[in-house]
């Protein structure tokens, strides 16, 4: 009795000792997960939060090497001429037409695309499929000027046209990964619910529309977000198209420095940009997205394990 | 009945294409069309009158020859960016990695972190990176001498990556956010059980990690590779593109040397992927 008390009494004593190594090197192991995390996250984020702070900056502060992260006097100056350099307001609506309507329309002629290869069984899927990811594969600069050829000719060009027909027609920017995610997402969905509604003698259309389309919610959220960003940080397409004449946020900023200085010219001490005003149109311009990423954080994140984008 | 059966099938045939049809007139259009345009703007000289529109003089291969050998910087650029293409997709496929690893535990902030990590794919066009990595990223030259002086011992195969990595740490980073997210997502799809089965048998952590996860995610590393060439042989500050566009409109030969400027990048591209195919890339099951 007294024997297997002790054993047993032993044997809690080694086991507390196992556990508490095991804790110990649970606790080691996580502080080295949190340390590697925040170095790392601290290298991601640098340039923007220098961008928050020298945007801030009065002139006097920011030629003084004694100050580099924290400002004597918040200068909210900066912000005001980038923003009347930036020609903010109209900039910003032609960002959002220029990649709300493309992200929308690529959406959904992407799921109809996917639609057709992944619930119909017909001739000549392969050979399409592979021309999709081919498209994928070949540069756009390759057909950056027959496109722009092609638009000139139509009276297209300075319109938003050339960001709206090709998106139309499933030919968008990355139109080939948002069918991909969409012939992913409609090769999985069970059948049996496109079947019963058949049987209850819906159209292909109906079909589609009443029960494919509202089902996809996942491949919408990731196709649109992704569409909608991508169309708003894309320059060389735009510049070329229409860039002369509708000016996006980002073709702004690429210019900021020039119109800084046709805008203050007569002011002799503006008439250089400073580091500080062009930060500050730096942030001003991504200053949209990163609202809409703020809010959308969640579905951003989530959408790409959801929407089965990684197949099986 | 056999008759009915046909039907069928030739109905569903047509529903399925008349599905396909926006695409197919897409591809035609702006995709093919501009595809084989391009090939003839290569290899013609263009002219563009006002009586006959554009024409068209045979000039072969002229255009690739001056660009691989008159042009005088085609060739150096184009050479530097295939060589940041080799060095940076491998270090960006191992970061994702290891980040995707390290976010693949529930934790205090793992959302957080999750959150930041992807953060930089949202604000990431031309000019954002223009102006803020072109001059305000962390400069490691100024690193504590020993650590310069011991990079700088190694031996030169070692050295080149470590100080170009170094050198380009942000952008690189700043590249990871997609491949992060996939690689996290087919993380999570392996099993709880397949790693307890291998504990039971006396796996470390090394061995899990070259035995279960690294085969599960094979696949994953092929789209991910496959999608960082792609974006990185595609964003707008990259250099080829700048010198493509700069040519586009030239007086004495205006579009031709800028298509045969593309092909050949498109070629080495091409390559590239080619090599990442051979390497990672599955026998048979080619389905998409």
């Amino acid at each position: 009795m007294y024997n297997v008390d002790r054993i047993r009494k032993k044997g809690n004593v080694k086991n507390l000792a196992v556990r508490l190594a095991n804790n110990k090197s649970q606790i080691a192991s996580s502080l080295a997960r949190y340390v590697i995390l925040i170095g790392i996250g601290f290298v991601f984020l640098y340039p923007v939060l220098y961008m928050v702070v020298n945007s801030l900056k009065s002139v006097e502060d920011l030629v003084d090497p004694a100050i580099e992260w924290l400002p004597r006097s918040i200068c909210f100056d900066n912000f005001s001429k980038a923003f009347v350099t930036l020609n903010f307001g109209t900039a910003f609506v032609n960002s959002l037409l220029a990649s709300l309507i493309p992200a929308v329309l690529q959406s959904f002629s992407c799921a109809v695309t996917g639609y057709a290869l992944a619930r119909f069984s017909i001739p000549g899927k392969k050979l399409w499929m592979a021309l999709m990811v081919a498209v994928f594969i070949i540069p756009s600069q390759i057909m950056l000027i027959p496109r722009y050829l092609m638009f000139n000719q139509y009276g297209m060009v300075n319109t938003l046209m050339p960001q709206f027909l090709p998106a139309l027609f499933g030919q968008g920017l990355k139109s080939s990964v948002f069918i991909l995610v969409y012939f992913n997402f409609f090769s999985t969905y069970p059948k049996s619910l496109d079947e019963s509604a058949y049987l209850e003698g819906a159209g292909r259309l109906t079909v589609f529309f009443k029960v494919a389309l509202p089902l996809a919610v996942p491949a919408h959220v990731v196709s649109f977000l992704f569409s909608f960003v991508w169309y708003w940080n894309e320059t060389t397409q735009a510049s070329l198209m229409f860039g002369s004449v509708i000016k996006t946020l980002p073709i702004k900023l690429g210019s900021f420095a020039d119109s800084y200085k046709s805008l203050y010219a007569a002011d002799v001490s503006f008439s250089s940009v400073n580091e500080a005003v062009s930060l500050a149109g730096t942030l001003l311009s991504i200053l949209p997205l990163l609202i809409f990423y703020l809010i959308l954080q969640k579905q951003f994140v989530e959408s790409i394990e959801k929407s089965g984008i990684t197949g099986e | 009945m056999k008759k009915n059966k046909l039907s069928m099938r030739g109905k569903e045939i047509a529903a399925g294409y008349m599905f396909l049809l926006p695409w197919l007139i897409g591809f035609f259009v702006f995709s093919l069309y501009p595809i084989i345009y391009s090939v003839m703007l290569s290899l013609n000289e263009v002219h563009i009158t006002s009586t006959e529109g554009v024409t068209f003089t045979w000039k072969g291969v002229q255009y690739y020859y001056e660009a691989l050998r008159v042009d005088t910087s085609f060739l150096t650029i184009l050479g530097e960016s295939v060589t940041f293409i080799c060095f940076a997709t491998p270090i960006i496929l191992v970061f994702s990695l290891v980040i995707a690893i390290l976010l693949n535990h529930e934790f205090l902030g793992r959302t957080f972190f999750r959150v930041l990590f992807f953060f930089p794919v949202i604000i990431m066009s031309g000019s954002v990176i223009s102006e803020l990595l072109g001059s305000y990223t962390l400069d490691f030259s100024q690193m504590s001498g020993v650590v310069y002086n011991f990079l700088n011992s190694l031996p030169g195969i070692l050295q080149k990556p470590i100080f170009f990595a170094l050198n380009n740490l942000v952008l690189i980073l700043w590249f990871c956010g997609v491949q992060i997210l996939l690689f996290l997502a087919a993380l999570q799809k392996v099993g709880r059980e397949v790693y307890e089965a291998a504990e039971v048998d006396g796996a470390g952590s090394w061995e899990k990690f070259w035995k279960i996860t690294l085969p599960h995610i094979k696949s994953m590393i092929l789209v991910n590779a496959v999608y960082t060439v792609m974006e990185i042989a595609n964003y707008s500050n990259n250099e080829v593109l700048e010198k493509i566009s700069s040519h586009m409109f030239e007086v004495t030969r205006p579009y031709s040397f800028s298509a045969a400027m593309s092909w050949i990048y498109f070629l080495v591209i091409a390559m590239i992927l080619l090599v990442i195919f051979l390497l990672f890339g599955r026998k048979g099951k080619n389905d998409v």
